[in-house]
Protein backbone atom coordinates (compact mmCIF):
# COMPACT_ATOMS: atom_id res chain seq x y z
CA UNK A 1 0.00 0.00 0.00
CA UNK A 2 1.47 3.39 -0.97
CA UNK A 3 1.57 6.40 1.36
CA UNK A 4 -0.89 8.17 -0.99
CA UNK A 5 -3.38 5.37 -0.66
CA UNK A 6 -2.91 5.28 3.15
CA UNK A 7 -3.67 9.04 3.36
CA UNK A 8 -6.78 8.56 1.22
CA UNK A 9 -8.01 5.77 3.45
CA UNK A 10 -7.26 7.82 6.54
CA UNK A 11 -9.36 10.74 5.19
CA UNK A 12 -12.26 8.40 4.44
CA UNK A 13 -12.03 6.90 7.92
CA UNK A 14 -12.13 10.36 9.52
CA UNK A 15 -15.10 11.34 7.38
CA UNK A 16 -16.98 8.23 8.49
CA UNK A 17 -16.07 8.80 12.14
CA UNK A 18 -17.18 12.45 12.04
CA UNK A 19 -20.45 11.55 10.27
CA UNK A 20 -21.16 8.78 12.76
CA UNK A 21 -20.32 11.01 15.74
CA UNK A 22 -22.61 13.76 14.53
CA UNK A 23 -25.45 11.26 14.13
CA UNK A 24 -24.97 9.99 17.69
CA UNK A 25 -24.53 13.38 19.34
CA UNK A 26 -27.53 13.80 21.65
CA UNK A 27 -29.73 16.56 20.28
CA UNK A 28 -31.97 18.25 22.87
CA UNK A 29 -35.39 17.28 21.54
CA UNK A 30 -37.88 20.12 21.28
CA UNK A 31 -40.82 19.74 23.65
CA UNK A 32 -44.12 19.05 22.00
CA UNK A 33 -47.52 19.17 23.64
CA UNK A 34 -47.68 15.40 23.43
CA UNK A 35 -44.23 14.88 24.94
CA UNK A 36 -45.07 17.16 27.88
CA UNK A 37 -48.37 15.36 28.44
CA UNK A 38 -46.69 11.95 28.24
CA UNK A 39 -43.88 12.94 30.60
CA UNK A 40 -45.59 15.19 33.14
CA UNK A 41 -49.34 14.65 33.10
CA UNK A 42 -50.21 10.98 32.65
CA UNK A 43 -49.33 10.00 36.21
CA UNK A 44 -52.50 11.81 37.35
CA UNK A 45 -54.60 12.26 34.20
CA UNK A 46 -55.87 9.82 31.61
CA UNK A 47 -55.64 10.85 27.97
CA UNK A 48 -57.46 7.89 26.46
CA UNK A 49 -60.81 6.63 27.66
CA UNK A 50 -60.04 5.01 30.98
CA UNK A 51 -62.29 7.35 32.91
CA UNK A 52 -63.42 5.69 36.17
CA UNK A 53 -65.82 2.90 35.23
CA UNK A 54 -65.98 1.46 38.75
CA UNK A 55 -66.10 2.90 42.24
CA UNK A 56 -62.63 1.46 42.88
CA UNK A 57 -61.23 3.36 39.88
CA UNK A 58 -62.93 6.51 41.13
CA UNK A 59 -61.07 6.22 44.44
CA UNK A 60 -57.79 5.70 42.60
CA UNK A 61 -58.20 8.66 40.22
CA UNK A 62 -55.89 11.59 40.92
CA UNK A 63 -57.01 14.12 38.33
CA UNK A 64 -59.77 14.72 35.79
CA UNK A 65 -59.91 12.51 32.71
CA UNK A 66 -58.56 14.56 29.79
CA UNK A 67 -59.56 12.21 26.97
CA UNK A 68 -62.35 14.61 25.99
CA UNK A 69 -60.53 17.86 26.81
CA UNK A 70 -61.14 19.22 23.31
CA UNK A 71 -64.92 19.20 23.71
CA UNK A 72 -64.91 20.07 27.40
CA UNK A 73 -62.54 22.91 28.25
CA UNK A 74 -62.14 26.45 26.94
CA UNK A 75 -58.62 26.70 25.54
CA UNK A 76 -57.98 30.30 26.61
CA UNK A 77 -58.92 29.55 30.22
CA UNK A 78 -56.84 26.39 30.27
CA UNK A 79 -53.75 28.11 28.84
CA UNK A 80 -53.92 30.72 31.61
CA UNK A 81 -54.78 28.21 34.34
CA UNK A 82 -51.84 25.93 33.54
CA UNK A 83 -49.51 28.87 34.12
CA UNK A 84 -51.21 29.91 37.37
CA UNK A 85 -53.06 26.85 38.64
CA UNK A 86 -55.50 27.33 41.52
CA UNK A 87 -57.66 24.72 43.22
CA UNK A 88 -61.07 24.24 41.57
CA UNK A 89 -62.28 21.36 43.75
CA UNK A 90 -61.98 22.43 47.40
CA UNK A 91 -61.62 18.82 48.56
CA UNK A 92 -59.41 17.60 45.73
CA UNK A 93 -60.14 15.46 42.70
CA UNK A 94 -62.13 12.89 44.69
CA UNK A 95 -63.30 14.39 47.97
CA UNK A 96 -63.46 11.10 49.90
CA UNK A 97 -59.67 10.75 49.73
CA UNK A 98 -59.21 14.13 51.41
CA UNK A 99 -61.57 14.36 54.40
CA UNK A 100 -61.34 13.63 58.10
CA UNK A 101 -63.62 13.98 61.09
CA UNK A 102 -63.65 17.44 62.66
CA UNK A 103 -65.05 19.02 65.80
CA UNK A 104 -68.54 19.90 64.52
CA UNK A 105 -68.47 18.29 61.10
CA UNK A 106 -66.08 16.49 58.77
CA UNK A 107 -63.37 18.75 57.36
CA UNK A 108 -61.00 18.79 54.42
CA UNK A 109 -57.67 17.18 55.25
CA UNK A 110 -55.55 19.88 53.62
CA UNK A 111 -52.28 18.02 54.26
CA UNK A 112 -53.37 15.42 51.69
CA UNK A 113 -54.04 17.92 48.89
CA UNK A 114 -51.42 18.27 46.17
CA UNK A 115 -50.93 21.49 44.19
CA UNK A 116 -51.03 21.28 40.40
CA UNK A 117 -47.63 21.91 38.73
CA UNK A 118 -47.13 25.22 36.90
CA UNK A 119 -46.20 25.28 33.24
CA UNK A 120 -44.31 27.98 31.33
CA UNK A 121 -46.29 30.07 28.88
CA UNK A 122 -44.81 28.19 25.93
CA UNK A 123 -45.41 24.73 27.42
CA UNK A 124 -48.96 25.67 28.41
CA UNK A 125 -49.75 26.66 24.82
CA UNK A 126 -48.23 23.45 23.45
CA UNK A 127 -50.14 21.30 25.93
CA UNK A 128 -53.44 23.04 25.28
CA UNK A 129 -53.03 22.73 21.49
CA UNK A 130 -52.56 18.99 21.99
CA UNK A 131 -55.40 18.67 24.51
CA UNK A 132 -57.82 20.40 22.16
CA UNK A 133 -57.33 17.51 19.71
CA UNK A 134 -58.59 14.96 22.30
CA UNK A 135 -62.29 14.49 21.69
CA UNK A 136 -63.15 11.01 22.84
CA UNK A 137 -66.74 11.67 23.89
CA UNK A 138 -67.43 14.06 21.04
CA UNK A 139 -70.62 12.16 20.18
CA UNK A 140 -72.15 13.21 23.51
CA UNK A 141 -71.88 16.91 22.67
CA UNK A 142 -74.19 18.56 20.18
CA UNK A 143 -72.76 21.77 18.80
CA UNK A 144 -75.25 24.58 19.40
CA UNK A 145 -77.07 22.62 22.12
CA UNK A 146 -76.74 25.61 24.40
CA UNK A 147 -78.87 28.50 23.25
CA UNK A 148 -77.52 31.75 24.72
CA UNK A 149 -79.92 33.55 27.02
CA UNK A 150 -80.08 35.23 30.37
CA UNK A 151 -81.50 34.69 33.83
CA UNK A 152 -81.51 37.06 36.80
CA UNK A 153 -78.98 36.23 39.51
CA UNK A 154 -81.81 35.96 42.06
CA UNK A 155 -83.79 33.45 40.01
CA UNK A 156 -80.63 31.59 39.03
CA UNK A 157 -79.57 31.20 42.65
CA UNK A 158 -83.07 30.12 43.71
CA UNK A 159 -83.02 27.49 41.04
CA UNK A 160 -79.50 26.30 41.90
CA UNK A 161 -80.22 26.13 45.63
CA UNK A 162 -83.91 25.86 46.53
CA UNK A 163 -85.35 24.17 43.45
CA UNK A 164 -82.56 21.81 42.38
CA UNK A 165 -80.37 21.48 45.48
CA UNK A 166 -77.05 21.85 43.63
CA UNK A 167 -75.65 24.13 46.36
CA UNK A 168 -75.36 21.06 48.60
CA UNK A 169 -72.12 20.09 46.84
CA UNK A 170 -70.98 23.19 44.93
CA UNK A 171 -69.82 26.67 45.91
CA UNK A 172 -71.50 29.57 44.08
CA UNK A 173 -69.00 32.07 45.47
CA UNK A 174 -65.75 31.65 47.39
CA UNK A 175 -66.61 30.26 50.83
CA UNK A 176 -70.32 29.65 50.20
CA UNK A 177 -71.73 26.25 49.29
CA UNK A 178 -70.78 22.59 49.40
CA UNK A 179 -67.21 21.38 49.18
CA UNK A 180 -67.29 17.92 47.62
CA UNK A 181 -67.87 19.10 44.04
CA UNK A 182 -66.00 21.65 41.94
CA UNK A 183 -66.71 25.36 42.46
CA UNK A 184 -69.28 26.51 39.93
CA UNK A 185 -68.65 30.25 39.95
CA UNK A 186 -65.81 29.67 37.49
CA UNK A 187 -67.50 26.81 35.57
CA UNK A 188 -68.55 28.87 32.55
CA UNK A 189 -65.05 30.32 32.26
CA UNK A 190 -63.56 26.84 32.27
CA UNK A 191 -66.05 24.73 30.35
CA UNK A 192 -67.66 24.89 26.95
CA UNK A 193 -71.40 25.58 27.19
CA UNK A 194 -72.43 22.68 24.94
CA UNK A 195 -70.41 20.34 27.19
CA UNK A 196 -72.12 21.74 30.29
CA UNK A 197 -75.55 21.01 28.79
CA UNK A 198 -74.48 17.47 27.90
CA UNK A 199 -72.91 16.75 31.30
CA UNK A 200 -75.83 18.18 33.29
CA UNK A 201 -78.27 16.21 31.14
CA UNK A 202 -76.55 12.90 31.90
CA UNK A 203 -73.38 12.92 34.04
CA UNK A 204 -73.19 9.13 33.99
CA UNK A 205 -72.86 9.11 30.18
CA UNK A 206 -69.52 10.85 30.80
CA UNK A 207 -68.44 8.99 33.91
CA UNK A 208 -70.62 6.10 35.08
CA UNK A 209 -69.54 6.32 38.73
CA UNK A 210 -69.18 10.10 39.02
CA UNK A 211 -70.47 11.48 42.34
CA UNK A 212 -72.58 14.00 40.41
CA UNK A 213 -76.12 12.59 40.50
CA UNK A 214 -78.42 12.74 37.51
CA UNK A 215 -81.13 15.18 38.60
CA UNK A 216 -83.25 14.35 35.54
CA UNK A 217 -83.43 18.01 34.59
CA UNK A 218 -85.83 19.26 31.94
CA UNK A 219 -84.28 20.71 28.79
CA UNK A 220 -85.47 24.22 29.68
CA UNK A 221 -83.86 23.93 33.13
CA UNK A 222 -80.56 22.76 31.61
CA UNK A 223 -80.50 25.96 29.58
CA UNK A 224 -81.42 28.12 32.59
CA UNK A 225 -78.70 26.56 34.73
CA UNK A 226 -76.06 27.31 32.11
CA UNK A 227 -77.41 30.89 31.82
CA UNK A 228 -76.86 31.14 35.58
CA UNK A 229 -73.34 29.67 35.41
CA UNK A 230 -72.46 32.19 32.71
CA UNK A 231 -73.83 35.03 34.83
CA UNK A 232 -71.86 33.79 37.86
CA UNK A 233 -68.63 33.63 35.87
CA UNK A 234 -68.90 37.35 35.13
CA UNK A 235 -69.12 38.27 38.83
CA UNK A 236 -66.03 39.71 40.48
CA UNK A 237 -65.51 37.77 43.70
CA UNK A 238 -62.03 39.08 44.47
CA UNK B 1 -70.63 -36.77 52.64
CA UNK B 2 -74.23 -37.36 51.61
CA UNK B 3 -75.27 -35.42 48.46
CA UNK B 4 -78.14 -33.57 50.22
CA UNK B 5 -75.84 -32.38 53.01
CA UNK B 6 -73.30 -31.26 50.41
CA UNK B 7 -75.91 -29.22 48.50
CA UNK B 8 -77.21 -27.58 51.69
CA UNK B 9 -73.62 -26.67 52.72
CA UNK B 10 -72.91 -25.10 49.35
CA UNK B 11 -76.19 -23.15 49.46
CA UNK B 12 -75.47 -21.75 52.93
CA UNK B 13 -71.93 -20.85 51.92
CA UNK B 14 -73.20 -19.06 48.77
CA UNK B 15 -75.78 -17.16 50.84
CA UNK B 16 -73.10 -16.03 53.31
CA UNK B 17 -70.78 -14.95 50.50
CA UNK B 18 -73.56 -13.02 48.71
CA UNK B 19 -74.59 -11.26 51.91
CA UNK B 20 -70.95 -10.35 52.64
CA UNK B 21 -70.46 -9.03 49.11
CA UNK B 22 -73.62 -6.92 49.40
CA UNK B 23 -72.50 -5.49 52.75
CA UNK B 24 -69.03 -4.69 51.39
CA UNK B 25 -70.46 -2.99 48.31
CA UNK B 26 -72.92 -1.03 50.46
CA UNK B 27 -70.18 0.22 52.77
CA UNK B 28 -68.08 1.20 49.72
CA UNK B 29 -71.02 3.02 48.10
CA UNK B 30 -71.87 4.75 51.39
CA UNK B 31 -68.29 6.02 51.71
CA UNK B 32 -68.29 7.11 48.07
CA UNK B 33 -71.65 8.87 47.69
CA UNK B 34 -73.23 9.42 51.12
CA UNK B 35 -70.51 10.64 53.48
CA UNK B 36 -70.10 13.94 51.63
CA UNK B 37 -73.33 15.04 53.39
CA UNK B 38 -74.10 12.38 56.00
CA UNK B 39 -70.54 12.30 57.34
CA UNK B 40 -67.79 9.75 57.82
CA UNK B 41 -69.57 8.51 60.96
CA UNK B 42 -73.05 8.82 59.45
CA UNK B 43 -74.09 11.47 61.96
CA UNK B 44 -75.33 13.96 59.36
CA UNK B 45 -72.21 16.11 59.55
CA UNK B 46 -70.33 15.70 56.26
CA UNK B 47 -68.05 18.32 54.69
CA UNK B 48 -70.97 19.84 52.77
CA UNK B 49 -73.26 20.71 55.68
CA UNK B 50 -72.10 24.21 56.71
CA UNK B 51 -74.27 26.18 54.27
CA UNK B 52 -77.16 23.73 54.01
CA UNK B 53 -80.64 25.07 54.79
CA UNK B 54 -81.72 21.59 55.93
CA UNK B 55 -79.28 19.37 57.78
CA UNK B 56 -78.80 15.81 56.51
CA UNK B 57 -80.32 12.90 58.43
CA UNK B 58 -78.25 11.48 61.27
CA UNK B 59 -78.08 7.80 60.32
CA UNK B 60 -76.94 6.77 63.79
CA UNK B 61 -80.11 8.15 65.42
CA UNK B 62 -82.19 5.02 66.06
CA UNK B 63 -85.33 7.01 66.92
CA UNK B 64 -85.30 9.08 63.72
CA UNK B 65 -84.28 6.18 61.52
CA UNK B 66 -86.93 3.86 62.97
CA UNK B 67 -89.56 6.36 61.84
CA UNK B 68 -88.82 5.42 58.21
CA UNK B 69 -89.86 2.18 56.55
CA UNK B 70 -87.44 0.31 54.30
CA UNK B 71 -89.67 1.24 51.36
CA UNK B 72 -89.27 4.92 52.20
CA UNK B 73 -85.51 4.58 52.61
CA UNK B 74 -85.29 2.79 49.25
CA UNK B 75 -87.42 5.47 47.62
CA UNK B 76 -85.49 8.43 49.05
CA UNK B 77 -82.16 6.98 47.91
CA UNK B 78 -83.48 6.10 44.45
CA UNK B 79 -85.64 9.14 43.73
CA UNK B 80 -84.32 11.82 46.08
CA UNK B 81 -85.68 13.76 49.07
CA UNK B 82 -88.65 15.27 47.28
CA UNK B 83 -90.03 11.80 46.52
CA UNK B 84 -90.92 11.45 50.22
CA UNK B 85 -91.66 15.17 50.74
CA UNK B 86 -88.21 15.84 52.19
CA UNK B 87 -85.36 18.14 51.17
CA UNK B 88 -84.32 18.66 47.56
CA UNK B 89 -80.74 18.64 48.85
CA UNK B 90 -80.94 14.84 48.94
CA UNK B 91 -80.48 13.92 45.26
CA UNK B 92 -81.80 10.88 43.36
CA UNK B 93 -79.21 8.14 42.89
CA UNK B 94 -81.20 6.04 40.40
CA UNK B 95 -78.73 6.70 37.57
CA UNK B 96 -75.73 5.86 39.73
CA UNK B 97 -76.81 2.85 41.79
CA UNK B 98 -78.72 -0.30 40.83
CA UNK B 99 -81.84 -1.38 42.75
CA UNK B 100 -79.75 -4.14 44.33
CA UNK B 101 -77.12 -1.65 45.48
CA UNK B 102 -79.85 0.59 46.93
CA UNK B 103 -81.39 -2.37 48.77
CA UNK B 104 -77.96 -3.19 50.20
CA UNK B 105 -77.60 0.45 51.30
CA UNK B 106 -80.95 0.24 53.13
CA UNK B 107 -79.63 -2.81 55.02
CA UNK B 108 -76.38 -0.95 55.72
CA UNK B 109 -78.34 1.95 57.25
CA UNK B 110 -79.79 -0.49 59.78
CA UNK B 111 -76.27 -1.36 60.89
CA UNK B 112 -75.49 2.34 61.40
CA UNK B 113 -78.56 3.07 63.53
CA UNK B 114 -78.45 -0.35 65.17
CA UNK B 115 -82.19 -0.47 64.59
Amino acid sequence: MTSHSTKKHSKTLWAILIATASMNTPVHAENTGKSILDQQCVSCHTLSLTTPQTVEQLWESKGPDLSSAGVKYKSEWMTNWLQKPVRIRPAGNFYANHIKTGEKSDVIDKATLVDHPKLSSNDAKLVVDELMTLKHNQQLVKQGDYQPGTISMTLGEMMFDKFKGCLACHQIEPGYGGLSGPEVYTAANRLQEDYLISFLRNPQAWEPKNIMPNKNLKEIDLQKLVHYLRALSKEDFK
Amino acid sequence: MRPSFFIISISIWSLIMTTDAGATTAERNYKTYCVQCHGLDGRGNGINVTDMSTQPRNHTDAKEMSARTDEELFKVIKEGGQAIKKSVLMPPWSSTLSNEEINDLVKYLHTLCKC
